[in-house]
């Protein structure tokens, strides 16, 4: 294969695949977020403990429960999803009509709260979890060897995404989730139950962090710092895409991802840091974000 | 003449936004079928009684009944499932809905409402505009489409509130024909209106609100004759 | 709230004495506490009222939440370590280079979020802040996980050795009250009513014609300035500069220490942060999860008293002195 810029194709197309697994797990979780402060006016930093809870859930099923990677796909955002809904139902809510700033710091707080407890129970260290069987393997590209795990998240989180967008963009719920971002009490005025929509939505989102966690559990260790650490990228993503737009969350989320699987290739010292220097040049280039719109 | 059936009671209704005081016991009511108008200066509480009525104000006390059933005992989204319609001032079209969108939005909980057709037959100008963006609309075409969602949703109590406002006298001709149709579907209607010219020509009576208050009340026929008093009232 | 300055003002006269008595007590206090108390606590307590005051400034002052002040204080903290173990300075201008440093930072920060607003600039601030921090765990000098050790303290003014843990606490006493001295001059200047001004209403003074993210600016700069004070003599009492200085957690705590003390009141932040911090002293040897406790106390801080320990007592305080007027 030829080469590109002095780096072999080969590992070019493999950083840029790798780089689309990491910006799944962005576009996930930041679709998630944006979903959440259009609806509710609350930046979740919480989004990333709730996706490190998804993670954990799985593989306690797996050591405590015997419930395998297939049953706790189904299960884990259920119990994620719920446990969300709960803590909107009995905390945020009461936030809603103070300065957003409070419901940042509450979430912040309980962020902090759920990293701490697990890092209590289960100690630091990583705990690995296995590939589930049928996913083992790897299929020959030619000009890299891809293992079936990583496509299948690829494909799996692509999915969600463009689930989750066509709900949003195509039916009737998605109307209603994106007029009750607009003007709540009008919707409210039409008959529809706006509060248990909020909940709802709080719950979804949080429960798709939690599908996000259980994804990610095969390919990432299963420890309680992997929210936050991802939590604080997904955030410059969101800075990046600005808040407005749900395609542009999943988009944004998914180029970073390729972004820095490019940097890997040409700089690698500056991968962890090159998302953060995106916002930076967005912010001044563009202060709204890419998709934002200014309010 | 047979005994006209009372929809809506409002007796001593108070509400406050926050720490403001705005109705302060404002009583009417209103019978089946009619449309009736409430006349005031800007800040005399029209628009904040359509509001409370609909439970988007949500401190209030006092008595409202709509067919037997006290608003301000239920929650605010159980309100339009009494057949009561909104229709808010700033109209209320969704950035983020496509026309069509905006029309299916409000869920029809009676078996009564318009279909699409006879929507189109009423409000021509909607016809064929189903992806265009709701607020790309002409404004006499967005308070059209405010209208048309309620009307789909089989809702037979209309709150309109200022459908005029800033339209050109085209348009209001248009949305003034609309009403007389919907009066002759039997329709419910209360009407917020700065317009003297136009509440004459559609309501069956007025009432004139001030500081929070009803204070007074016209049959159409008496306004003409009292036009000096409600210049009075409105400050004209 | 005025009833009570007029009341508190009234007693201050009528009683100037008690003030005096008061502020003896306290002096005295601090000047005697290291023969009671642990005294790398005392200086661990010092450094974080100076750090969460100085974070008071934009975040209960100028109504800013940046949660990458950690930037501010742990960067400080890497700069003075390196310059007082590699290059040898000496102790003041190793904390002065420190210092400076976050005041660099402080203004390219600002420069970058202070256009936006609210949830925004918390964002940004934070991602800034962690950028920092992927930058300390990668660049050779800061040692990675290990940290930089054995940082040496040096002398104060060449004559005080302050490998003597009390004048150690006694330079971090001083510094500290200068750095709250100057946020209180620059609260009670007219910079600091130009700054509650906005912070009432921000279209207004816009439309008075005040540059309002200049003055911003400024606000931030200056607090980024003493948080790096703050940072820096922290790693010259404790000897040892680390990822966690400049971790997202630590942004997070100061900011509880504000909140939990009371944002917007000058006494609340050297409240807070002394509770905190004594807490965690506490914990540490307890065994219970400190985040754990920390992020509880955070949402039970913003469920239920947002105001903080001094704002709610000057609130339940005003009730009462209200009451008494009646």
């Amino acid at each position: 294969m030829p080469d590109i810029f002095g780096v072999p194709a080969a590992v070019l197309l493999g950083q840029v695949l790798l780089g689309l697994i990491n910006g799944s797990f962005y576009a996930m979780l930041s679709l998630g977020l944006a979903i959440i402060f259009g609806m509710l006016n609350v930046i979740n930093f919480a989004h990333g403990a709730f996706y490190m809870l998804g993670a954990f859930v799985t593989w306690l099923c797996l050591t405590q429960l015997g419930l395998n990677y297939w049953a706790a796909l189904v299960v884990v955002p259920i119990v994620v999803g719920v446990f969300g809904a709960v803590v909107e139902r009995l905390f945020l809510r009461r936030l809603y009509r103070i300065d957003h700033l409070y419901s940042l710091l509450f979430t912040f707080g309980l962020a902090l709260a759920m990293e701490g407890l697990f890092r209590y129970l289960f100690g630091a260290a990583g705990k690995p979890y296995p590939v589930p069987e049928t996913l083992t393997g790897v299929f020959r590209l030619g000009f890299m060897v891809l293992p079936v795990y990583r496509a299948w998240v690829i494909l799996a989180s692509v999915l969600v995404c463009l689930l989750v967008w066509l709900v949003m963009e195509k039916t009737r719920l998605g109307a209603w989730l994106r007029a009750a971002t607009e003007n709540p009490s009008l919707v409210t005025a039409f008959g529809i139950n706006v509060p248990l929509m909020l909940t709802l939505t709080y719950g979804f989102c949080v429960g798709l962090a939690g599908f996000a966690g259980v994804l990610a559990a095969p390919i990432y260790q299963v420890s309680p710092a992997m929210g936050s650490s991802l939590i604080v990228i997904v955030f410059a993503v969101v800075v990046i895409g600005g808040l407005g737009s749900i395609g542009g969350a999943i988009l944004t989320g998914l180029s970073l991802g390729v972004i820095e699987g490019l940097t890997k290739v040409f700089y690698p010292s500056a991968s962890a840091i090159v998302i953060f220097v995106v916002m930076v040049l967005v912010l001044i280039l563009r202060p709204a974000g890419l998709f934002g719109r200014e309010n | 003449m047979h005994h006209p059936v009372r929809r809506l009671e409002v007796e001593d209704l108070h509400s406050w936004y926050g720490e403001s005081h705005i109705l302060h016991g404002a009583s009417l009511h209103v019978n089946q079928g009619e449309i009736v108008t409430l006349l005031g200066r800007n800040g005399a509480g029209k628009t904040t009684m359509m509001r409370t009525l609909m439970g988007i104000v949500q401190q209030r006390k006092g008595r409202a009944v709509l067919d037997g059933q006290d608003l301000l005992a239920m929650p605010a989204h159980h309100v339009a499932r009494l057949g009561l319609g909104f229709v808010p001032e700033e109209r209320g079209i969704f950035s983020s809905l496509n026309v069509l969108e905006n029309l299916l939005l409000p869920p029809a909980f009676r078996p009564s409402g318009m279909a699409l057709e006879q929507i189109y037959t009423l409000f021509p100008n909607l016809q064929g505009r189903d992806t265009t963006i709701g607020t790309r609309l002409s404004g006499g075409e967005q308070q059209m489409l405010a209208i048309a969602r309620i009307l789909r949703t089989g809702a037979d109590f209309i709150l309109l509130d200022e459908p005029t406002e800033g339209l050109a006298p085209v348009i209001v001709e248009d949305i003034s024909r609309a009403l007389g149709e919907l009066k002759a579907l039997g329709l419910t209607i209360i009407l917020v209106e700065q317009n003297i010219r136009f509440a004459m020509a559609n309501a069956d009576r007025h009432y004139v609100m001030e500081q929070g208050r009803v204070v007074d009340e016209f049959s159409n026929e008496a306004l003409q004759s009292n036009m000096a008093k409600i210049n009075a009232y409105l400050g004209v | 709230m005025s009833m009570l300055i007029k009341g508190l003002a009234g007693f201050t006269v009528k009683y100037k004495w008690i003030w005096w008595i008061g502020a003896f007590v306290l002096a005295a206090t601090l000047l005697l506490a290291p023969a009671m108390v642990y005294p790398l606590l005392l200086i661990n307590i010092l450094c974080f009222v100076l750090f969460a005051s100085a974070l008071n400034l934009v975040l209960g002052y100028a109504g800013l939440l940046s949660l990458g002040h950690a930037a501010f204080f742990g960067g400080a903290a890497y700069v003075t370590a390196h310059a007082a173990k590699t290059w040898g300075l000496p102790f003041e201008a190793s904390v002065l280079l420190g210092t400076l440093f976050a005041a660099v930072l402080g203004l390219v920060f600002g420069l970058i979020g202070i256009r936006r607003y609210g949830i925004y600039f918390a964002m940004i601030t934070l991602a800034l802040a962690q950028m920092l921090y992927f930058i300390a765990v990668q660049m050779p000098f800061t040692g990675g996980e290990d940290g930089i050790q054995s940082v040496p303290r040096g002398m104060f003014l060449g004559l005080v050795d302050l490998g003597d843990i009390n004048a150690m606490y006694y330079v971090v006493l001083g510094a500290v009250v200068i750095g709250l001295m100057v946020l209180w001059r620059t609260l009670h200047s007219p910079f600091g009513h130009i700054l509650a001004a906005i912070r009432e209403n921000e279209p207004r003074a816009v439309s008075l014609g005040l540059d309002v993210a200049y003055y911003k600016l400024i606000a931030f700069v200056l607090s980024a300035t003493l948080s790096g004070l703050a940072g820096s003599l922290k790693v010259i009492a404790f000897q040892l500069a680390s990822l966690n200085n400049v971790s997202w957690h630590l942004s997070g705590e100061v900011v509880l220490m504000t909140l939990i003390g009371g944002m917007g009141t000058f006494a609340g932040p050297i409240i807070g942060a002394t509770f905190v911090v004594t807490l965690e002293h506490m914990l540490a040897t307890s065994g219970l999860p400190i985040a754990l406790v920390i992020g509880v106390i955070f949402m039970a801080c913003v469920m239920l008293f947002r105001r903080g320990f001094y704002g709610e007592t000057v609130a339940r305080l005003k009730v009462v002195l209200d009451r008494g007027h009646d």
